[in-house]
């Protein structure tokens, strides 16, 4: 027996008298850490300061590490912003790839091998980079937070996706709900975290950065190892009680299954692959803008410090709409959940405009909550739509090659945002005004996605996964199927 | 198969489990609201 054997999938199936309750938690183990990914970018300034700081000339006590940041300038040799963007441009890309490619394997492992695998990534490529700050060597910092901690993030993400629907069968929505939740929480506890660890670690002379990646790494392996030590699989047959496995196919739910290379055949996989892409691009896009965007279609109305609030405003409604949104979707359906999210974002990205043009911060604010609790809410909900459609065997493997459409919203998002938002003030638009344009795309994008939810129909029977067919499952599998 | 995962049946030691480990990822996540909420609150002053 390897002494790794008790990560395998047969030594996790849960004894009669456990639990389901206890298997969120373990999911949220994970996913409150590689939520942190939201919260990397206050490391960002820091680190171009590394050289700077030790020829400062600061000599007050110890100050907040803010103020330290703030007294101190970047020297000839120093990292700079743009540089440094690219750490979470490539564990994004890094998320999609490994999701992508170890769904597979995840499925047929188990989700303890993958928490595991997933908390060695995730805390390792702290590890990494903290040698990286240390030795000053920025490839270190691509390579361990972005490459390693990106694969962590992406098997991290899936791990427990498939073991809650499994577990909940009744309420697929909101258990996948609770743990993607867990991932816009963990940026709310990722930034205090890191300011408070930099401020015990900095000196008028030193960030503290390496050191703050060596503690949250040790933090982050022994958090997510707790999930995966704590995660069970229901044993083969296994029901919970009262509920009763619906006899046929009901409309938009499967009681079939379809093999993940199948579906990448289906017309069903494309569709959810742009409703997800244009819903993400849609919230993104305003993620990553929303400082700047308030402050400037309001004027003088929103302060830095303002619209500092506003964004940590933002990371609440996104956390919990990725539960109330996936939780809602149990009882009016997954397709009519994304129409909700379509329609009601289209009115919204068309009264954002307004809002700003009458100056009311209460209605741009309002707007732009709503719009990022369905930007979560379009993450949390897609594992169930997933269930639905294609059935709960290879849905860990397909939702994996499915956040490739994260990757790619990551990219157009944001480039689309600021593009046009340039290419409006290159061309004389008020700055005010040059965010309207790109509401309107926004819009156009989000009615796209509208129609390929609406033209979305159950798979045709000839994808269903034929008996005796279960290439890459293990007994203990198979046996639970 | 089917056993019940009704806190009646289920024993005083589970429900403790329970609990705790709700507790603990409960307690880091309720932290970091609270954080966001207060700088909400602090900048919109």
């Amino acid at each position: 027996m390897s002494a790794l054997s008790w990560l395998d999938r047969e030594h996790i199936v849960a004894k009669p008298g456990f639990s389901r309750w206890m298997v969120p938690p373990a999911a949220l183990c994970v996913h409150l850490c590689i939520g942190q990914a939201y919260a990397f970018s206050v490391f960002n300034l820091p680190m171009t300061k590394l050289i700077g700081i030790t020829q400062g000339a600061a000599t007050q006590a110890h100050l907040p590490i803010s103020q330290v940041i703030a007294h101190a300038h970047s020297a000839p040799g120093d990292w700079r912003l743009t540089q440094l963007g690219w750490i979470f441009t490539l564990a994004i890309v890094f998320l999609g790839l490994s999701s992508a490619f170890t769904g597979t394997w995840l499925d047929r492992v188990g989700p303890r091998k993958a928490m595991f695998t997933a908390a060695c990534c995730f805390g390792g490529g702290f590890l990494v980079s903290a040698l990286g700050v240390h030795l000053h060597q920025l490839w270190l910092i691509y390579l361990g937070y972005g490459v390693l901690g990106g694969c962590g993030l992406g098997i991290g993400y899936i791990s427990p996706v498939k073991t809650l629907i499994t577990w909940f069968p009744d309420r697929p929505g909101m258990a996948t709900g609770m743990a993607i939740m867990g991932f816009g929480g963990g940026a709310m506890i990722a930034a205090p975290l890191s300011v408070l660890l930099m401020h015990a670690f900095s000196t008028p002379t030193h960030v503290g950065v390496a050191e703050t990646f060596v503690v949250m790494g040790v933090i982050y392996f022994c958090f997510m190892m707790v999930g995966a030590v704590m995660v069970r699989v229901p044993a083969p047959g296994w029901q919970p009680a009262g509920y009763v496995v619906p006899a046929a196919a009901r409309k938009l739910i499967t009681v079939e299954n379809v093999h993940v290379d199948q579906a990448l055949r289906t017309p069903q996989f494309y569709l959810l692959w742009w409703v997800l892409c244009l819903n993400v691009t849609a919230g993104i896009g305003v993620l990553g803008q929303a400082s700047a965007m308030s402050q400037e279609m309001l004027g003088g109305r929103i302060t830095p410090v303002a619209a500092a609030g506003f964004v940590g405003l933002l990371s609440l409604f996104n956390m919990l709409g990725r539960f109330f949104w996936a939780s809602t979707s149990d009882y009016i359906g997954r397709r009519n959940t994304y129409f909700v999210f379509f329609l009601l974002g289209i009115v919204l990205y068309a009264v954002v405009p307004t809002s700003a043009h009458i100056q009311s911060v209460a209605l741009f604010v309002l707007c732009y909550l709503i719009i990022i609790s369905m930007y979560g809410g379009g993450f949390s909900t897609i594992p169930a739509y997933l269930k639905d459609i294609f059935g709960v065997r290879y849905v860990g493997a397909i939702h994996g090659r499915l956040l490739t459409a994260w990757s790619a919203a990551g990219v157009f998002g944001p480039v689309l945002v600021n593009y046009i938002r340039q290419y409006q003030i290159d061309h004389g638009v008020a700055k005010a005004d040059a965010y309207t344009v790109t509401m309107y795309i926004m819009a156009g994008l989000l009615f796209i996605g509208f129609l390929c939810n609406y033209f979305m129909r159950p798979v045709h029977e000839r994808h269903f996964l034929r008996v005796g067919q279960s290439e890459g499952l293990t007994g203990t599998e198979e046996a639970a199927q | 198969m089917s056993y019940s995962t009704d806190p009646a049946v289920r024993g005083t030691g589970q429900t403790v489990k329970l609990i705790l480990f709700w507790a603990f990822v409960g307690i880091p996540l309720l932290w970091g609201v609270s954080q966001t909420i207060a700088n909400a609150t602090k900048m919109f002053r």
